[in-house]
């Protein structure tokens, strides 16, 4: 009976003082394993007479869970103390930083260009294209530009050099108009598109780079007028500058390739270098426009007499200027770092019909 | 060009004020660039008249003078040397802003008298003329006259004419469109002829009748040269332009009023009877009125007097020196001719050389303005001038007028979506100087100085303009139903892709020129003679580009010497092989300049594998094939030689097909462009990757999720350093295609244990089971496979 009682009192005071789950395991050995103190008892009974063992079998057996049951607690008190220590140990300085990501950015040029397919898609546009080096034929003499005429000089052509074989004489297209020419040729109407792309004339200043972005829209179909015209490009200008109405003017202008030709002015406020729509009193020019010329509708192998349409054409660098408080032209083709930065868009800016264009 | 409001008014009936013309000016097509006026800085300044001027008490080159002024009597303190009583000048309030001296006037004491106002020259006023004092002026002006009154100031329209409307290029023809516009009423004087009083002693020869169809001629004898009157100098040089004599300024006046260009020349120093238009020849040249000299060649058309022999004047462009009008011109010859527009329009291109006459000829001038030209010119010259006119000799034949064509009134609605009925049309049409007959169709015929009207698109236009544009109706295009697909062709959604997912990689874009220079070209493989700019912007501007990366790797060395050399940036757009639409090509480009600031936890990735890792991961998003390869192999697979030869390689795919190159740029190329060495990039031609195949459906099929778990066997292989890790790696992959899903490289070693000339190459292979789980056997021969593929490169197990 004593015994008992001593080896419980001794076994549960040293599984208490046991400091590591290794020491505790070797009382476990010692008590519990083959050898341990209580499977020796437990051994016992079996030598005992059946009395014996009715009274003795209960207190071993008592013996042994308690015994067990301590065993386990004191190892789940261990475990946690130890997690503790070593994540404290595992400690680091989360105020360090990260290493830097360079920050993405798009051009506003192209990500004007982007919003300006977006919205000229969902009125059914799609996109044309051209090449940048063009023939005399599509930039000029297809347009209604006659050999020679002033006209042409209006627009400050850059030549290349003439071939050495044939003499042909290039020009860098100065207009993304010759897109329309190429269109008309090799489809039939309807035509509803727009053409994006690079244009280059002999000019620099504050507002020309000899380079620089336009779009061009062309439309035709049988009863296209200038009613439609003037719809389309008012609907394009509000959503493009996210308003809900533009207050527009149309302007009788002269290109040789539309007739009637008009350029459209929006009214605003510009003072302060901050842009107001449909503010103050004083009209910006931001496009041409017309109907196609019936000469440019003949050498393409459309019937004018059939058929009709309009086009348009205006500069995206000045727009993505004008929308975004861009204030000057020259550094849009520099490259500077600071000025991509500031200017460009996140790649995740793209147009979309249900969050908006940038 | 400009006019004022009183000259406008010659030729219209109006009430409108300058604002409202230059409305409707820009409403009927006519671009205002602006309206000057200088009335209102005069505003504030009237005539005055000195009572009495006595001496300052305290300064002796100042007087006090007592001045009759709009605001009474004033005592005022007066600097000027030529301020005595009964002068008769211009007063300046308190109050009043001084423009030719920046000031506004302020009461204040002048040596202890107070002066109240101030006496003005005309410096002062910001206007011409002698400033040796205050301005000395008619004593018939009334005190309280408006100094704007005074020097006939008014405001000035400025506005720019579209080729097309050589006619607006006189403010006749600006008063025709404004009247049918409803402005006003045209007055535009009708011209009546002199009767001449002599034969004229000048005959007129047209030697070349396509540079010079037509050429009318008079001499006026007996004419006083001399100033033009105050009327005309005011109206002339309200305009900008200078008053020369009566006989130059009657010809320009003429030129700007009804846009017809006319020569006088001094009678006295033509030589010979006989004047000829004629082409010009080689080695001729002419001293022309504006000093300079020019050469003449045969597309020139030259007036020429001594029967031809001598040059006086580029016809339609400028006259010559010699022949010239000056006061002493009693005598004068008088040309009104008519000079083909591209003939005009070269000469001004050819010489560099432009002339009110030679912007207006280049255009066409109205030929059916020759003869009425002349007449009004003799009318003017005449009454200031005096003489005797001879009659008008008239040499060749007037242009054809411009032909009649049939109309479909209804065509202006078709057009415009516009709803005007035929009458109104018709009125337009005959305001503007149309003949319209109105049958089955109608029978229009525009007017001799509207040559650029061929057609009934060109009479819509006519008739929407003066209808007004404000009037167009809006109208929604029919709508085509919404695309079945998007609206972009698959390269137009490769270059949007690639730009946002460039972006998000980090990289910065940006747009350069399309232009390089020669021997940046060259040295990137381009400089092809057909893709030289002949009239370059800038020297370093005159080649197309064969490559962005020159532009780039410049750009770059730009940021870096403003102190940011960090960057990378790129650019999706054109480079050019040839000068043929298919000569153009769309690459993708990338710079990077890998100065990344120091970090705490020491280097991360390799800036050019990270740069591979964006390549290919671009590549995978725009939907390249699979089975790209990387090829550095300089001997069969070469990149271009402004690569770094030991850091760069190709993708390929298959043995030919090469979509990009990337590496870091070779040293001696970045120094050719002053950039510092290290730079990367890659160039990817994006035409070059081939589209995916159009798949009949959208779905994508069943995914193959296998149940049975992969595993991983790691081997070590031992290889001649000259194996690039990639060959052994894919060897490696083809060991068993269906079984082997992953290599992956997760160590490199040379030194010790390997022997010079090796590296260890340790790859983790990557197996996943379609069947049944692998047996020991069958992962023995796995391995036993892989192990005689690498051996296959020479690879040996490392032991």
């Amino acid at each position: 009976m004593t015994d008992l009682n001593q080896l419980e009192l001794d076994l549960i005071n040293a599984i208490g003082s046991a400091d590591s789950v290794q020491a505790l395991e070797e009382l476990r050995v010692s008590a519990l394993g083959k050898t341990g103190s209580i499977s020796g008892l437990l051994k016992g009974l079996g030598a005992m007479s059946p009395d014996e063992r009715r009274v003795e079998g209960p207190r071993i057996n008592g013996l042994r869970d308690r015994v067990s049951a301590a065993l386990t607690a004191r190892k789940a008190e261990l475990e946690a103390a130890e997690l503790e220590a070593r994540l404290k140990s595992e400690h680091m300085d989360l105020t360090l930083p990260p290493r830097a990501a360079r920050a993405g950015s798009v051009h506003p040029t192209l990500q004007v260009m982007d919003e300006m397919v977006a919205l000229f898609a969902e009125m059914g546009f799609s996109v044309a294209e051209g090449p940048d080096i063009e023939d005399d034929f599509h930039n000029f003499t297809a347009l209604n530009f006659p050999p020679k005429h002033p006209a042409r000089e209006m627009h400050d052509t850059f030549f290349l050099k003439p071939d050495p074989e044939t003499g042909e004489r290039k020009v860098l297209r100065t207009h993304t108009s010759p897109v329309q020419i190429r269109t008309m040729m090799s489809g039939q109407p309807p035509i509803r598109i727009i053409a994006p792309g690079r244009t280059f004339r002999k000019d620099s200043d504050a507002t020309h780079t000899p380079m620089f972005h336009q779009v061009e829209g062309l439309v035709i179909d049988r009863d296209i007028h200038m009613g439609h015209l003037k719809w389309t490009l008012e609907t394009f200008v509000a959503r493009f500058f996210e308003v809900d109405g533009i207050d527009a003017r149309f302007r009788p202008h002269h290109f040789p390739f539309t007739e009637p030709s008009a350029e459209m002015d929006i009214r605003c406020d510009r003072s302060g270098g901050v842009l107001k729509l449909n503010e103050g009193d004083s009209w910006m020019e931001i496009l041409g426009c017309g109907m196609v010329h019936p000469n440019v509708l003949r050498t393409c192998g459309i019937d004018p007499d059939e058929y009709q349409g309009f086009a348009f054409g205006m500069g995206v660098d000045r727009l993505a200027m004008l929308k975004y408080g861009i204030p000057d032209l020259r550094p849009m083709f520099e490259a500077d770092s600071r000025w991509l930065a500031h200017y460009g868009f996140s790649a995740f800016a793209a147009p979309s019909p249900a969050a908006g264009l940038s | 060009m400009k006019f004022t409001l009183s000259w406008l008014k010659a030729h219209l009936d109006t009430t409108a004020d300058v604002d409202a013309v230059a409305d409707a000016m820009t409403m009927a097509g006519l671009e205002v660039e602006g309206v000057i006026d200088p009335t209102a800085k005069l505003a504030p300044f009237t005539v005055a008249r000195i009572v009495s001027a006595e001496r300052h008490p305290n300064a002796d080159r100042l007087q006090i003078c007592q001045v009759e002024t709009v605001d009474g009597m004033k005592e005022i303190v007066c600097g000027a040397p030529n301020a005595r009583a009964g002068l008769v000048t211009i007063y300046a309030p308190i109050g009043a802003y001084v423009p030719g001296l920046d000031v506004t006037l302020v009461e204040k004491p002048v040596r202890g008298v107070v002066s109240n106002g101030m006496l003005c020259s005309a410096a002062e006023l910001d206007l011409a003329g002698d400033s040796d004092g205050i301005l000395d002026l008619d004593p018939g002006h009334a005190v309280g006259t408006p100094a704007a009154g005074v020097f006939g100031a008014e405001p000035v329209i400025d506005f720019e004419v579209t080729p097309n409307r050589p006619d607006w290029l006189g403010v006749d023809g600006i008063a025709r469109d404004l009247a049918a516009a409803g402005l006003g009423t045209l007055t535009t004087p009708a011209i009546t002829p002199v009767a001449g009083q002599f034969p004229c002693p000048v005959s007129i020869r047209l030697d070349a009748p396509e540079q010079c169809p037509v050429f009318a001629g008079r001499v006026i004898r007996g004419v006083t040269n001399g100033p033009s009157p105050d009327w005309l100098q005011q109206r002339l040089t309200a305009i900008g332009l200078r008053s020369i004599n009566r006989l130059v300024d009657v010809t320009n006046l003429i030129a700007y009023d009804r846009a017809r260009p006319l020569h006088a020349y001094d009678l006295a120093a033509l030589q010979g009877t006989t004047v000829v238009a004629r082409a010009g020849t080689e080695g001729e040249s002419l001293a022309a009125l504006d000093g300079k000299t020019y050469a003449t060649a045969p597309d020139i058309c030259v007036i020429a007097d001594d029967d031809g022999c001598r040059a006086i004047g580029l016809g339609g462009v400028m006259g010559g020196e010699t022949t010239g009008c000056s006061d002493a011109t009693t005598d004068v010859f008088l040309e009104s001719a008519w000079f083909d527009p591209l003939v005009t329009a070269q000469t001004g291109r050819t010489l560099g050389i432009s002339s009110d006459a030679q912007y207006r000829f280049a255009r066409r001038v109205d030929p059916a303005s020759v003869v009425p030209g002349i007449e009004l010119a003799t009318r003017m010259i005449l009454d200031l001038c005096g003489g005797e006119p001879s009659e008008v000799v008239v040499a060749g034949r007037t242009p054809a007028a411009p032909e009649a064509f049939a109309f479909d009134p209804a065509r202006v609605g078709r057009l415009t979506g516009l709803d005007i009925s035929a009458d109104r049309t018709a009125e337009v049409l005959t305001a503007l100087g149309f003949t319209v007959e109105t049958g089955q169709p109608w029978t229009v015929t525009p007017p001799s100085w509207r040559a650029d009207v061929e057609g009934p698109a060109d009479l819509v236009e006519e008739v929407a303009r003066i209808v007004g544009y404000d009037a167009l109706p809006s109208t929604p295009l029919p709508d085509l139903g919404a695309p079945s697909a998007g609206l972009l062709s698959p390269l137009q959604g490769r270059v949007r892709l690639a730009r946002r997912a460039l972006a998000a990689m980090g990289y910065a874009e940006a747009v350069t020129w399309s232009f390089t220079s020669e021997a940046i070209a060259t040295h990137f493989g381009g400089g092809d003679a057909r893709l030289h700019v002949e009239n370059p912007i800038a020297q370093g501007l005159d080649c197309m580009r064969p490559s962005i990366l020159p532009n780039l790797i410049q750009a770059a060395a730009r940021n870096a010497d403003r102190g940011h050399p960090d960057v990378a940036l790129f650019e999706i757009g054109p480079v050019y092989r040839d000068d043929s639409p298919t000569g153009q090509r769309t690459a993708i480009t990338v710079v990077v300049a890998p100065h990344a600031a120091r970090h705490w936890s020491g280097a991360g990735e390799d800036p050019l594998f990270q740069l591979k890792g964006d390549l290919m991961r671009l590549l995978t998003l725009i939907g390249a094939p699979a089975g790209l390869q990387t090829v550095q192999d300089a001997e069969r697979a070469p990149v271009d030689p402004w690569w770094h030869p030991g850091r760069s390689a190709r993708v390929q795919l298959g043995p030919k097909m090469v979509l990009a190159q990337f590496g870091a740029l070779h040293p001696a190329t970045l120094k050719t462009l002053d950039a510092e060495a290290p730079m990367l990039g890659f160039e990817l031609i994006l035409d070059a990757v081939p589209e995916p195949r159009g798949a009949r459906t959208k779905s994508r099929g069943p995914a193959k999720l296998s149940a049975l778990m992969p595993l991983s066997r790691d081997f070590a292989f031992v290889v001649e350093d000259r194996v690039p890790a990639g060959d052994l790696v894919r060897a490696v992959q083809g060991a068993d295609k269906t079984l082997i899903t992953e290599v992956a490289v997760f160590d490199v070693y040379r030194g010790k244990g390997i022997e010079p000339g090796f590296k260890s190459v340790a790859l983790e292979v990557t197996v996943q089971p379609d069947q049944a789980t692998l047996t020991e056997a069958e992962i023995d021969a796995l391995s036993a496979k892989v192990v005689a593929a690498a051996g296959k490169l020479g690879a040996t197990l490392r032991q």
